[in-house]
């Protein structure tokens, strides 16, 4: 009963900021410069700019416009490009990409900075605490399309060990694709890497000195036991909650970076329908987008939860 | 050999930005198996530190000197990792504060079973009904659901029941217990020692109670040591401190306990003024500054520790009742 509850305050929730959303988009599209129907029709008259403004609802108010787009994605019908085509084929030839990429990423950010931040703050002030810190902070320093650029000229063009861009899909075997990933994967990596790493030294740290951890120590279990059981565990709430945020962060570094490796996601897309004034698709990517971030952060909510019982209370 | 713990000259120090910390100075002490002693001060008089120091719980940053025998065997020079190996098994902890000292992700089950596993080397399902008999043991009701509770679920008193049940689950032969009683509801403080008490007889075990509070180690105790300023000012077995109190600081500790027989409204007697600052030792006797009997002598000359023929030892050149 109360499960179901706090499930259906979940959803309406993730419904509202859906929607909020899509609607803010819906106007700041609309603020674009430039009117469409000149750039579909240049000779148009003005007859025949108004029908086309028409037909595609702009001459309709904010909200009869967004209601236009809504009642259509719950049709089914999730947009047309004005300059030919349906949005439904474009998007599904470009989610799965980007959301290669963005997982990718967070497995390998996770995966190399849950060690490097463990051992830092067991190793707490020593060199490789040092060097590991200062690493960090200055290649995270960095931009990514910077980074980006550097490796695929030295790896992809100089060394030539991998190819400095393109993408396959699974489908067409599993070594290429990798191949493929590596590189925009540890560009987009390097950032949340230096991040998590930081908050899990930080954080273990925090926990080294408390109480429990000298209970733990007194059974006469091993530090290695102690890092790992009984300190990890308590301080990885924080690294869930900013691999949560840090999704919003990685969606954009992945617009630019598919850019960069000619990878064709939905960041591809998004500029190409940026560019051309699709205010349709755009609308349709962005709710897409943010369907995305929003489920990623509720499954994360979940799992925090379930590490840290001190947190399910105060949820729902 | 019926030693269980022998410390020789032993000695803490923390390296700390306003120089050397003194925290535990010169303390010789001996405890036979299954005694049970209460070192006894105000806060800051080192009684933690000597405590934890002497199982080999500490950061770093400390520097221990002198000797610590356990079992007839030297562990004060021993790795972190040999030292370890005691851990639990040999001795264990009981810690002051039970809503810190359990971890609060993990279930009651698995911080119990744990030690049993990874120590005594036991199954699953033994450790598991191992755990459920020490809960039971320490009077926990339905040990089974507090089993999968996790500790912010359960009360201070059910805690610290637990972390007992933790530091007796592999039978050690000395347990310390550091203000076991101190973070509890008064009510609750009583059963707590009851307990402990019990658990004692029934395990065999030598338990070094260290507390602020006179009237915990009046009950509990063979033997009592009072220190001041990391150093035992005093130490008698328990009926002979209470009836023939020899140290001042003794005797303005046992002042300043609230009595129920004075009517309300009064004051309360303090020791006034504070703990001499642990960086810069001293000339005289330590408690000098504080003391109300204190002479010119006291101030510039360092008190010695007196054996008497009974055993009872004071650190004071004018102890109370005359020097015999």
């Amino acid at each position: 009963m109360k499960k179901a509850q706090s499930l259906l305050i979940r959803f309406s929730q993730v419904a509202l900021v859906l929607l909020g959303a899509t609607f803010l988009v819906s106007i700041l599209i609309r603020q674009l410069p430039g009117d469409v129907s000149l750039l579909i029709n240049p000779v148009a008259s003005e007859a025949e700019r108004a029908s086309l403004r028409h037909e595609l609802g702009l001459d309709r108010n904010y909200f009869s416009a967004y209601w236009m787009w809504l009642s259509r994605m719950f049709q089914g019908d999730f947009g047309f490009f004005i300059f030919g085509g349906k949005v439904l084929p474009v998007l599904k030839t470009a989610i799965p990409p980007t959301l290669q990429l963005i997982f990718y990423t967070q497995i390998v950010a996770l995966t190399v900075a849950v060690p490097l931040g463990v051992t830092s703050a067991y190793k707490q002030g020593t060199r490789f605490d040092r060097f590991t810190s200062t690493t960090l902070f200055s290649l995270s320093s960095i931009p990514n399309f910077g980074i980006g650029l550097i490796l695929s000229l030295i790896i992809g063009v100089k060394i030539g060990i991998l190819p400095p861009s393109g993408y396959k899909p699974i489908s067409e075997g599993l070594l290429d694709h990798f191949r493929l990933m590596v590189l925009p994967v540890l560009t987009l990596a390097i950032a949340p890497i230096s991040t998590y790493t930081r908050l899990l030294r930080a954080e273990m740290i925090g926990a080294l000195r408390e109480d429990y951890v000298l209970l733990a120590l007194s059974k006469g279990l091993s530090d290695r036991r102690i890092l790992l059981r009984h300190v990890l565990r308590p301080s990885c709430t924080t690294l869930m909650t900013s691999a949560a945020l840090s999704m919003g962060g990685l969606i954009g570094g992945a617009l630019v970076i598919e850019i960069i490796f000619v990878i064709p996601g939905m960041g591809t897309q998004l500029a190409k329908a940026i560019g051309m004034r699709e205010f349709l698709a755009i609308q349709t990517y962005v709710a897409f987008i943010a369907l995305f971030y929003i489920t990623f952060n509720s499954i994360i909510d979940f799992l925090i939860g379930v590490v840290d019982p001190r947190t399910r209370n105060r949820r729902a | 050999m019926s030693e269980i713990l022998k410390l020789s000259d032993f000695s803490v120090s923390f390296d700390t930005p306003r120089g050397d910390l003194h925290a535990v100075r010169g303390v010789d002490l001996s405890i036979a198996k299954g005694e049970s002693i209460g070192i006894v001060g105000e806060s800051g008089s080192g009684k933690t530190v000597l405590s934890r120091a002497t199982m080999g719980l500490m950061p770093s940053t400390a520097t221990c000197t002198g000797t610590v025998e356990f079992k007839g065997a030297v562990i004060s020079n021993l790795s972190r990792a040999e030292v370890r190996k005691n851990w639990g098994t040999g001795m264990a902890m009981v810690f002051q504060d039970p809503m810190t000292s359990l971890n609060p992700v993990r279930r009651i089950g698995s911080q119990l079973m744990e030690a049993l596993i990874v120590r005594l080397g036991m199954s699953k399902d033994q450790a598991r009904a191992r755990s459920v008999e020490l809960l039971e043991r320490v009077r926990i009701p339905d040990p089974y659901a507090a089993m999968k509770k996790y500790p912010g679920e359960l009360s201070g008193g059910m805690r610290q029941r637990i972390v007992i049940a933790i530091a007796i689950a592999c039978t050690p032969e000395l347990l310390f217990a550091d203000e076991p009683t101190t973070a509890l509801d008064v009510t609750v403080q009583a059963q707590v020692l009851e307990l402990l008490a019990e658990l004692r007889q029934e395990f065999n075990m030598a338990m070094i109670l260290v507390t602020h509070d006179l009237g915990v180690v009046a009950g509990q105790t063979d033997r009592v040591i009072v220190m001041y300023a990391g150093q035992i000012v005093e130490a008698a077995s328990t009926t002979d401190l209470f009836r023939n109190m020899k140290m001042p600081y003794t005797e303005a500790l046992m002042k300043s306990i609230p009595r129920m027989d004075q009517s309300s409204g009064q004051r309360l007697r303090v020791i006034t003024g504070r703990l001499p600052d642990p960086t810069t030792p001293e000339p005289g006797c330590s408690f000098a500054p504080r003391c109300e009997y204190a002479t010119d002598k006291c101030r510039t000359e360092k008190p010695p520790l007196v054996t008497t023929q009974t055993g009872h030892q004071y650190r004071c050149f004018f102890p109370i009742g005359g020097s015999l």
